[in-house]
């Protein structure tokens, strides 16, 4: 009984070093692009990141087939728009570098961009997890894209209700 | 600029300079994942431990008040001095 603890413990181990390995890259650089910051020097998406994956390693075993990048993107997408409101919102704090792609955009364009263009999520998914209509979140998503290739023009006037709703 | 060319060149702009995983990340997320699993194991097992105590506490009150017993009653006055 206690082996098979054991040799359970350590399949779990390189299982989920293995998932690391794999998934820590992409997850690090959609929250780098999240929090807009330089690539080099990204202390808050690293810490975004440990989060969502300690999380993911905390429900390893009650998986049960579900997808773990998918739980930690999810987990990493809520928590910064749970976030996003507190920190990185006015108050001077967490100016966007320059040196970030997105930085021009506000923290809820940014992740709608990341979660539907750089992640691919679909739509309609990307909304049941922002708990925003779909007309929205792809309005968003224009606006943003439009931003983002003509910046000459200047960001697109803040809209009431830009804020990100918790779910 | 249709819908698809815009997309992709703002994928093509998020997606030039990937950020570096710093080597110690692995440990720290082991950690904090350790951690947040034996507070979860800890918090069930006190939640166990609560429920249990409350059956056994509720038992022995039960045994002892026997409160199915319909209680003597108390409207009626004493009958005296007949």
């Amino acid at each position: 009984m206690r082996e098979r603890q054991v040799s359970q413990g350590a399949r779990r181990a390189r299982e989920f070093e293995a998932f690391v390995a794999g998934a820590a890259g992409r997850l690090l650089h959609a929250a780098t692009l999240l929090t807009a910051e330089a690539p080099d020097d990204n202390p808050r998406a690293q810490r975004l990141l440990t989060l969502s994956l300690a999380h993911t390693y905390a429900c390893w075993d009650r998986l049960r087939g579900e997808d773990p990048y998918d739980r930690a993107r999810q987990y990493l997408a809520t928590r910064f728009a749970r976030g996003a409101w507190h920190q990185y919102g006015g108050l001077g704090r967490g100016r966007p570098h320059p040196g970030s792609a997105l930085g021009a955009l506000a923290p809820q364009e940014r992740l709608i961009v990341v979660l539907r263009l750089y992640e691919g999520v679909a739509e309609e998914q990307a909304a049941a997890l922002l708990g925003l209509p779909v007309e929205r979140v792809r309005t968003i998503c224009d606006r943003a894209t439009a931003t983002l290739l003509h910046p000459s023009r200047g960001p697109a006037p803040k809209v009431a209700g830009a804020k990100v709703v918790p779910s | 600029m249709n819908r698809p060319e815009r997309e992709a060149a703002v994928r093509r702009i998020m997606e030039r300079t990937p950020p570096q995983v710093p080597p110690e990340l692995y440990g720290e997320i082991v950690r904090r994942g350790g951690r947040m699993l034996r507070r979860r194991r800890a918090a069930r097992r006190l939640m166990w431990l609560l429920l249990w105590v409350g059956v056994v506490a509720f038992t022995v009150w039960a045994l002892m008040a026997h409160p199915w017993v319909e209680p003597p009653s108390e409207t009626t006055p004493p009958l005296t001095g007949w």
